[in-house]
Protein backbone atom coordinates (compact mmCIF):
# COMPACT_ATOMS: atom_id res chain seq x y z
CA UNK A 1 0.00 0.00 0.00
CA UNK A 2 1.47 3.14 -0.73
CA UNK A 3 0.73 6.54 1.44
CA UNK A 4 1.04 9.87 -0.01
CA UNK A 5 1.55 12.80 2.38
CA UNK A 6 0.78 16.32 0.90
CA UNK A 7 3.12 18.63 1.26
CA UNK A 8 3.09 21.91 1.44
CA UNK A 9 3.68 24.97 3.91
CA UNK A 10 2.31 23.97 7.47
CA UNK A 11 4.14 22.24 10.21
CA UNK A 12 4.21 18.54 11.71
CA UNK A 13 4.64 16.69 8.91
CA UNK A 14 7.54 15.05 9.88
CA UNK A 15 5.15 14.40 13.22
CA UNK A 16 2.65 12.67 10.80
CA UNK A 17 5.78 10.92 8.64
CA UNK A 18 6.57 9.46 12.35
CA UNK A 19 3.63 8.58 13.48
CA UNK A 20 3.17 6.36 9.96
CA UNK A 21 6.36 4.86 10.90
CA UNK A 22 5.09 3.91 14.46
CA UNK A 23 2.13 2.53 12.82
CA UNK A 24 4.30 0.42 10.31
CA UNK A 25 4.19 2.43 7.22
CA UNK A 26 6.85 3.92 4.91
CA UNK A 27 5.14 7.53 3.70
CA UNK A 28 5.81 9.34 0.65
CA UNK A 29 5.82 13.17 1.32
CA UNK A 30 5.11 14.79 -2.01
CA UNK A 31 3.30 17.93 -3.86
CA UNK A 32 3.73 15.73 -7.19
CA UNK A 33 0.54 15.08 -8.97
CA UNK A 34 1.22 11.97 -9.94
CA UNK A 35 2.67 10.22 -6.84
CA UNK A 36 -0.33 11.51 -5.28
CA UNK A 37 -3.01 10.03 -7.74
CA UNK A 38 -1.29 6.84 -7.71
CA UNK A 39 -1.58 6.57 -3.73
CA UNK A 40 -3.73 4.78 -1.93
CA UNK A 41 -4.24 6.56 0.84
CA UNK A 42 -3.64 10.47 1.31
CA UNK A 43 -2.84 12.39 4.18
CA UNK A 44 -3.25 15.61 4.70
CA UNK A 45 -1.82 17.07 7.54
CA UNK A 46 -0.81 20.42 9.30
CA UNK A 47 -0.14 23.05 12.03
CA UNK A 48 -0.41 26.44 10.52
CA UNK A 49 -2.89 29.34 9.46
CA UNK A 50 -5.63 29.21 6.96
CA UNK A 51 -5.37 32.36 4.89
CA UNK A 52 -1.54 31.49 4.38
CA UNK A 53 -1.77 27.74 3.62
CA UNK A 54 -4.87 28.32 1.64
CA UNK A 55 -2.84 30.55 -0.50
CA UNK A 56 -0.45 28.60 -1.06
CA UNK A 57 -2.51 25.40 -2.07
CA UNK A 58 -4.17 27.67 -4.64
CA UNK A 59 -1.01 28.98 -6.12
CA UNK A 60 0.55 25.13 -6.48
CA UNK A 61 -2.30 23.69 -8.17
CA UNK A 62 -3.35 22.15 -5.18
CA UNK A 63 -6.47 22.81 -3.94
CA UNK A 64 -8.32 21.30 -7.11
CA UNK A 65 -5.86 18.59 -7.17
CA UNK A 66 -7.33 17.22 -3.25
CA UNK A 67 -10.84 17.53 -4.60
CA UNK A 68 -10.37 15.93 -7.41
CA UNK A 69 -9.29 12.85 -5.32
CA UNK A 70 -10.89 9.75 -5.34
CA UNK A 71 -8.85 7.59 -2.73
CA UNK A 72 -9.34 7.94 1.08
CA UNK A 73 -7.90 11.16 2.13
CA UNK A 74 -7.62 12.11 5.61
CA UNK A 75 -7.43 15.75 7.06
CA UNK A 76 -5.97 16.53 10.28
CA UNK A 77 -5.72 20.06 11.96
CA UNK A 78 -5.74 22.76 9.56
CA UNK A 79 -5.80 19.87 7.03
CA UNK A 80 -9.73 19.19 7.82
CA UNK A 81 -10.53 23.09 8.62
CA UNK A 82 -8.96 23.50 5.01
CA UNK A 83 -11.66 20.90 3.73
CA UNK A 84 -14.40 23.30 4.93
CA UNK A 85 -16.29 25.96 2.84
CA UNK A 86 -14.86 29.13 4.57
CA UNK A 87 -12.30 30.18 7.50
CA UNK A 88 -13.28 32.97 9.72
CA UNK A 89 -8.99 32.81 9.97
CA UNK A 90 -8.01 35.38 7.72
CA UNK A 91 -11.41 35.21 6.34
CA UNK A 92 -10.62 33.49 3.56
CA UNK A 93 -12.32 30.84 1.28
CA UNK A 94 -11.34 26.82 1.40
CA UNK A 95 -12.08 23.43 0.13
CA UNK A 96 -15.71 23.42 0.17
CA UNK A 97 -15.60 19.64 0.38
CA UNK A 98 -17.21 19.85 3.53
CA UNK A 99 -20.25 22.80 2.96
CA UNK A 100 -19.12 23.98 6.37
CA UNK A 101 -17.81 27.03 7.67
CA UNK A 102 -14.80 27.59 10.59
CA UNK A 103 -15.26 29.85 13.53
CA UNK A 104 -13.20 31.31 15.87
CA UNK A 105 -14.07 29.99 19.50
CA UNK A 106 -15.74 32.68 21.66
CA UNK A 107 -15.04 32.41 25.41
CA UNK A 108 -18.69 31.98 27.38
CA UNK A 109 -16.96 31.94 31.12
CA UNK A 110 -13.18 32.79 30.83
CA UNK A 111 -12.33 29.76 28.41
CA UNK A 112 -8.74 29.66 27.17
CA UNK A 113 -8.02 29.85 23.63
CA UNK A 114 -6.52 27.69 22.21
CA UNK A 115 -8.62 25.15 23.53
CA UNK A 116 -5.24 23.34 24.08
CA UNK A 117 -4.54 19.48 25.37
CA UNK A 118 -6.72 16.07 26.25
CA UNK A 119 -10.12 16.02 25.83
CA UNK A 120 -12.62 13.37 25.16
CA UNK A 121 -14.44 11.86 21.53
CA UNK A 122 -18.35 11.51 22.04
CA UNK A 123 -20.53 9.93 19.98
CA UNK A 124 -18.13 8.86 17.92
CA UNK A 125 -19.34 7.05 14.33
CA UNK A 126 -18.20 3.74 13.64
CA UNK A 127 -17.14 3.50 10.29
CA UNK A 128 -14.28 6.51 11.16
CA UNK A 129 -13.54 4.68 14.61
CA UNK A 130 -13.01 1.98 16.30
CA UNK A 131 -16.15 1.26 18.23
CA UNK A 132 -14.10 0.81 21.67
CA UNK A 133 -13.01 4.59 21.39
CA UNK A 134 -16.01 6.25 22.50
CA UNK A 135 -15.28 8.44 25.50
CA UNK A 136 -11.40 8.10 25.15
CA UNK A 137 -8.86 11.41 24.96
CA UNK A 138 -7.03 12.72 22.14
CA UNK A 139 -4.70 15.74 21.85
CA UNK A 140 -6.16 19.25 20.58
CA UNK A 141 -4.67 22.84 19.71
CA UNK A 142 -6.28 25.09 17.69
CA UNK A 143 -8.61 28.75 18.56
CA UNK A 144 -11.09 27.53 15.43
CA UNK A 145 -14.03 25.43 14.87
CA UNK A 146 -16.39 23.61 12.91
CA UNK A 147 -19.87 23.73 14.62
CA UNK A 148 -22.02 20.52 14.55
CA UNK A 149 -22.77 19.65 10.97
CA UNK A 150 -23.82 16.77 8.92
CA UNK A 151 -20.95 15.41 8.16
CA UNK A 152 -19.89 14.90 12.29
CA UNK A 153 -18.30 11.91 13.07
CA UNK A 154 -17.38 12.93 16.47
CA UNK A 155 -18.34 15.69 18.53
CA UNK A 156 -16.48 17.22 21.38
CA UNK A 157 -17.56 20.01 24.66
CA UNK A 158 -15.27 22.87 24.80
CA UNK A 159 -16.97 26.23 25.26
CA UNK A 160 -19.95 24.22 23.37
CA UNK A 161 -20.09 20.86 21.63
CA UNK A 162 -18.04 20.92 17.71
CA UNK A 163 -16.97 18.49 15.30
CA UNK A 164 -13.81 16.67 16.42
CA UNK A 165 -14.06 14.62 13.05
CA UNK A 166 -15.55 14.99 9.81
CA UNK A 167 -16.77 12.89 6.68
CA UNK A 168 -17.77 12.72 3.21
CA UNK A 169 -17.72 10.22 0.78
CA UNK A 170 -13.87 9.55 0.34
CA UNK A 171 -12.94 12.45 2.87
CA UNK A 172 -12.17 12.02 6.59
CA UNK A 173 -10.83 14.59 8.80
CA UNK A 174 -10.02 15.20 12.51
CA UNK A 175 -9.60 18.45 14.76
CA UNK A 176 -6.97 16.79 16.86
CA UNK A 177 -3.79 15.49 16.31
CA UNK A 178 -4.11 12.11 16.10
CA UNK A 179 -0.47 11.78 15.51
CA UNK A 180 0.10 13.02 19.23
CA UNK A 181 -2.60 11.42 20.91
CA UNK A 182 -0.63 8.37 22.11
CA UNK A 183 -2.28 4.53 21.60
CA UNK A 184 -6.07 6.18 20.82
CA UNK A 185 -4.26 7.90 17.59
CA UNK A 186 -2.41 5.21 16.58
CA UNK A 187 -5.13 2.89 16.33
CA UNK A 188 -7.76 5.67 14.12
CA UNK A 189 -4.63 5.69 11.98
CA UNK A 190 -4.22 2.34 11.23
CA UNK A 191 -8.10 2.07 11.11
CA UNK A 192 -7.97 4.80 7.87
CA UNK A 193 -5.33 2.52 6.63
CA UNK A 194 -7.23 -0.42 6.40
CA UNK A 195 -10.28 1.10 5.21
CA UNK B 1 -13.92 17.88 29.39
CA UNK B 2 -10.50 19.25 28.95
CA UNK B 3 -8.64 17.11 30.98
CA UNK B 4 -5.86 18.22 33.63
CA UNK B 5 -2.10 17.42 32.21
CA UNK B 6 0.63 15.64 34.16
CA UNK B 7 3.97 16.66 32.57
CA UNK B 8 7.34 15.30 33.52
CA UNK B 9 10.07 17.27 33.30
CA UNK B 10 13.62 15.70 31.86
CA UNK B 11 17.06 17.45 32.18
CA UNK B 12 19.45 16.95 29.45
CA UNK B 13 23.03 16.84 29.25
CA UNK B 14 25.05 15.61 26.36
CA UNK B 15 22.09 13.60 24.82
CA UNK B 16 21.71 11.80 28.38
CA UNK B 17 19.08 12.48 30.98
CA UNK B 18 20.61 13.70 34.35
CA UNK B 19 19.57 14.11 38.02
CA UNK B 20 19.78 11.01 40.16
CA UNK B 21 17.49 8.96 38.60
CA UNK B 22 16.10 5.56 40.32
CA UNK B 23 13.64 4.65 37.97
CA UNK B 24 12.03 1.14 39.54
CA UNK B 25 13.38 -1.40 37.22
CA UNK B 26 13.98 0.57 34.32
CA UNK B 27 17.70 0.03 33.06
CA UNK B 28 17.75 2.71 30.32
CA UNK B 29 16.82 5.41 32.94
CA UNK B 30 20.17 7.38 31.14
CA UNK B 31 18.44 7.19 27.92
CA UNK B 32 16.16 10.14 26.99
CA UNK B 33 14.21 8.20 24.53
CA UNK B 34 13.42 5.27 26.57
CA UNK B 35 12.43 7.49 29.74
CA UNK B 36 10.17 9.59 27.34
CA UNK B 37 8.44 5.94 26.52
CA UNK B 38 8.00 5.07 29.63
CA UNK B 39 6.77 7.61 31.04
CA UNK B 40 3.94 8.24 28.18
CA UNK B 41 3.11 4.49 28.40
CA UNK B 42 2.30 5.34 32.52
CA UNK B 43 0.22 7.93 31.39
CA UNK B 44 2.03 11.08 31.03
CA UNK B 45 0.39 13.67 29.24
CA UNK B 46 3.23 15.88 27.92
CA UNK B 47 6.96 15.87 27.86
CA UNK B 48 9.22 18.54 28.70
CA UNK B 49 12.87 18.38 27.48
CA UNK B 50 15.15 20.51 29.30
CA UNK B 51 18.87 21.21 27.51
CA UNK B 52 21.19 21.64 30.02
CA UNK B 53 24.08 21.82 28.00
CA UNK B 54 25.77 24.91 27.15
CA UNK B 55 28.65 23.52 24.13
CA UNK B 56 28.15 23.38 20.79
CA UNK B 57 28.61 20.09 19.98
CA UNK B 58 25.80 19.58 22.94
CA UNK B 59 23.44 21.59 21.34
CA UNK B 60 24.07 19.14 17.72
CA UNK B 61 23.46 16.06 20.31
CA UNK B 62 20.40 18.02 21.39
CA UNK B 63 19.10 18.47 18.03
CA UNK B 64 19.67 14.95 17.19
CA UNK B 65 17.72 13.66 20.30
CA UNK B 66 14.90 15.53 19.45
CA UNK B 67 14.31 14.06 16.19
CA UNK B 68 14.49 10.94 18.21
CA UNK B 69 11.69 11.56 20.74
CA UNK B 70 9.85 12.42 17.50
CA UNK B 71 10.54 9.52 16.14
CA UNK B 72 9.37 7.14 18.80
CA UNK B 73 7.34 9.14 21.76
CA UNK B 74 3.38 9.09 20.73
CA UNK B 75 2.62 12.27 22.77
CA UNK B 76 3.50 15.96 22.52
CA UNK B 77 7.00 17.24 24.12
CA UNK B 78 8.47 20.46 24.74
CA UNK B 79 12.01 21.40 24.32
CA UNK B 80 14.03 24.24 26.36
CA UNK B 81 17.20 25.04 27.10
CA UNK B 82 19.86 27.70 25.03
CA UNK B 83 16.80 29.17 22.57
CA UNK B 84 18.01 32.75 21.70
CA UNK B 85 17.03 33.31 18.53
CA UNK B 86 14.78 32.36 15.86
CA UNK B 87 16.91 29.63 13.78
CA UNK B 88 17.20 27.76 17.09
CA UNK B 89 13.37 27.59 17.06
CA UNK B 90 13.44 26.77 13.76
CA UNK B 91 15.85 23.90 13.85
CA UNK B 92 14.06 22.07 17.18
CA UNK B 93 10.09 22.74 15.55
CA UNK B 94 11.79 20.91 12.46
CA UNK B 95 13.43 18.31 14.47
CA UNK B 96 10.06 17.44 15.83
CA UNK B 97 8.64 19.58 18.78
CA UNK B 98 5.70 20.46 19.44
CA UNK B 99 6.34 23.48 21.41
CA UNK B 100 10.15 25.60 22.73
CA UNK B 101 10.36 26.76 26.15
CA UNK B 102 11.81 30.14 26.91
CA UNK B 103 13.32 31.17 29.57
CA UNK B 104 16.06 33.92 30.13
CA UNK B 105 16.43 34.80 26.65
CA UNK B 106 12.62 36.20 26.85
CA UNK B 107 13.06 38.29 29.96
CA UNK B 108 16.02 39.20 27.72
CA UNK B 109 14.98 39.73 24.28
CA UNK B 110 10.61 39.74 24.37
CA UNK B 111 10.23 40.77 20.86
CA UNK B 112 11.61 36.45 20.49
CA UNK B 113 7.87 35.76 21.70
CA UNK B 114 6.40 37.57 19.12
CA UNK B 115 8.31 36.49 16.33
CA UNK B 116 7.76 33.16 17.47
CA UNK B 117 4.02 33.13 17.69
CA UNK B 118 4.13 35.16 14.25
CA UNK B 119 5.87 32.65 12.82
CA UNK B 120 4.81 29.58 13.96
CA UNK B 121 1.34 30.51 15.88
CA UNK B 122 0.87 30.71 19.78
CA UNK B 123 0.80 26.94 20.46
CA UNK B 124 4.45 26.79 19.81
CA UNK B 125 5.72 29.27 22.23
CA UNK B 126 5.88 28.63 26.04
CA UNK B 127 7.45 30.97 28.48
CA UNK B 128 9.00 29.68 31.44
CA UNK B 129 9.04 32.09 34.28
CA UNK B 130 11.39 31.39 37.58
CA UNK B 131 10.42 33.55 40.54
CA UNK B 132 11.14 33.90 43.77
CA UNK B 133 8.75 35.28 46.68
CA UNK B 134 10.72 38.26 48.41
CA UNK B 135 9.83 41.17 50.63
CA UNK B 136 6.09 40.43 49.60
CA UNK B 137 6.87 40.06 45.66
CA UNK B 138 7.42 37.33 43.35
CA UNK B 139 10.26 38.27 41.53
CA UNK B 140 11.95 36.97 38.55
CA UNK B 141 15.36 35.23 38.00
CA UNK B 142 17.66 34.81 35.19
CA UNK B 143 20.06 31.58 34.01
CA UNK B 144 18.26 28.79 35.70
CA UNK B 145 17.41 31.39 39.18
CA UNK B 146 20.86 32.99 39.26
CA UNK B 147 20.54 36.55 38.49
CA UNK B 148 17.56 38.71 39.83
CA UNK B 149 15.74 40.90 37.71
CA UNK B 150 13.91 42.82 39.80
CA UNK B 151 10.93 42.11 37.16
CA UNK B 152 7.10 40.95 38.64
CA UNK B 153 6.29 37.55 38.16
CA UNK B 154 2.42 39.37 37.50
CA UNK B 155 3.74 41.87 35.29
CA UNK B 156 5.79 39.79 33.06
CA UNK B 157 3.38 36.77 32.76
CA UNK B 158 1.12 39.52 31.25
CA UNK B 159 3.36 41.01 28.84
CA UNK B 160 4.17 37.72 27.70
CA UNK B 161 0.81 37.02 26.95
CA UNK B 162 0.34 39.87 25.14
CA UNK B 163 3.00 39.27 23.29
CA UNK B 164 1.96 35.85 22.28
CA UNK B 165 3.59 32.84 24.62
CA UNK B 166 0.63 30.13 24.03
CA UNK B 167 1.44 28.86 28.12
CA UNK B 168 3.05 29.98 31.08
CA UNK B 169 5.42 27.97 32.95
CA UNK B 170 5.93 29.05 36.58
CA UNK B 171 8.62 27.45 38.70
CA UNK B 172 8.22 29.03 42.69
CA UNK B 173 12.21 29.01 43.14
CA UNK B 174 10.99 29.28 46.64
CA UNK B 175 8.89 25.92 46.44
CA UNK B 176 11.25 23.90 44.16
CA UNK B 177 13.20 21.27 45.73
CA UNK B 178 11.03 21.33 49.05
CA UNK B 179 8.57 18.88 48.41
CA UNK B 180 5.95 20.76 50.01
CA UNK B 181 3.51 21.57 47.74
CA UNK B 182 3.08 24.02 44.72
CA UNK B 183 3.02 27.86 44.97
CA UNK B 184 -1.11 27.54 45.03
CA UNK B 185 -1.84 31.45 45.99
CA UNK B 186 -0.09 32.70 42.85
CA UNK B 187 -0.64 30.27 40.36
CA UNK B 188 -4.94 30.62 41.06
CA UNK B 189 -3.64 34.98 40.76
CA UNK B 190 -1.85 33.91 37.13
CA UNK B 191 -5.06 31.74 36.30
CA UNK B 192 -7.33 34.71 37.17
CA UNK B 193 -5.45 37.02 35.07
CA UNK B 194 -4.26 35.15 32.20
CA UNK B 195 -6.39 33.59 29.18
CA UNK B 196 -3.95 31.17 28.48
CA UNK B 197 -2.97 27.72 30.16
CA UNK B 198 -0.83 27.91 33.22
CA UNK B 199 1.39 24.94 33.94
CA UNK B 200 2.49 24.52 37.66
CA UNK B 201 6.04 23.56 38.27
CA UNK B 202 8.30 23.16 41.80
CA UNK B 203 6.95 21.84 45.17
CA UNK B 204 5.37 18.66 44.20
CA UNK B 205 6.20 15.95 47.04
CA UNK B 206 3.13 14.14 47.55
CA UNK B 207 0.17 13.35 45.26
CA UNK B 208 -1.94 15.53 47.09
CA UNK B 209 0.02 18.51 46.28
CA UNK B 210 -1.27 17.87 42.42
CA UNK B 211 -4.66 17.78 43.37
CA UNK B 212 -4.06 20.96 45.31
CA UNK B 213 -2.54 22.71 42.43
CA UNK B 214 -5.49 22.07 40.40
CA UNK B 215 -8.12 23.07 42.69
CA UNK B 216 -6.60 25.70 44.93
CA UNK B 217 -3.98 26.85 41.94
CA UNK B 218 -6.32 26.35 39.29
CA UNK B 219 -3.89 25.45 36.94
CA UNK B 220 -4.32 23.57 33.66
CA UNK B 221 -0.98 21.55 34.18
CA UNK B 222 1.27 20.31 36.55
CA UNK B 223 5.22 19.67 36.08
CA UNK B 224 7.34 17.46 38.03
CA UNK B 225 10.59 15.53 37.88
CA UNK B 226 12.37 13.82 41.00
CA UNK B 227 9.26 12.79 42.32
CA UNK B 228 8.65 10.96 39.11
CA UNK B 229 12.75 10.19 38.26
CA UNK B 230 13.09 8.94 41.76
CA UNK B 231 9.55 6.86 41.28
CA UNK B 232 8.29 8.08 44.68
CA UNK B 233 5.24 9.03 42.46
CA UNK B 234 4.22 6.63 39.88
CA UNK B 235 2.02 8.85 36.90
CA UNK B 236 -0.40 5.95 36.93
CA UNK B 237 -1.05 5.80 40.63
CA UNK B 238 -1.48 9.73 40.64
CA UNK B 239 -4.22 9.56 37.75
CA UNK B 240 -5.95 6.94 39.95
CA UNK B 241 -5.55 9.50 42.79
CA UNK B 242 -6.50 12.65 40.79
CA UNK B 243 -9.51 10.53 39.37
CA UNK B 244 -11.04 9.50 42.67
CA UNK B 245 -10.61 13.29 43.86
CA UNK B 246 -12.76 14.11 41.03
CA UNK B 247 -10.38 15.78 38.91
CA UNK B 248 -10.04 15.27 35.36
CA UNK B 249 -7.97 13.58 33.59
CA UNK B 250 -7.12 11.22 30.90
CA UNK B 251 -7.70 7.73 31.02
Amino acid sequence: MQVAIIKYNAGNIYSVDCALKRVGVDAVITDDEEVLKSSDKIIFPGVGEAASTMHYLRQKGLDKLIKSFTQPVLGICIGMQLMCRHSEEGDVDCLNIFDVDVKRFCPMKNEKIPHMGWNSIERIDSHMFPVDLEGKYVYFVHSYYVPECEYTTAVTDYIQPFSAALHKDNFYATQFHLEKSGKVGESILTHFLNL
Amino acid sequence: MLAKRIIPCLDIKEGKTVKGINFVNFRDAGDPVALGKAYSEQGADELVYLDITASYEGRKTFTELVRKVAANVNIPFTVGGGINEMSDVDRLLNAGADKVSLNSSALRNPRLITEIAKNFGVQVCVVAIDANFEKGNWCCYLNGGRVSTGRDLFQWAKEAQERGAGEILFTSMTHDGVKNGYANSALARLNEMLNIPVIASGGAGKKEHFRDAFEIGKADAALAASVFHFGEISIGELKEYLEKENICIRK
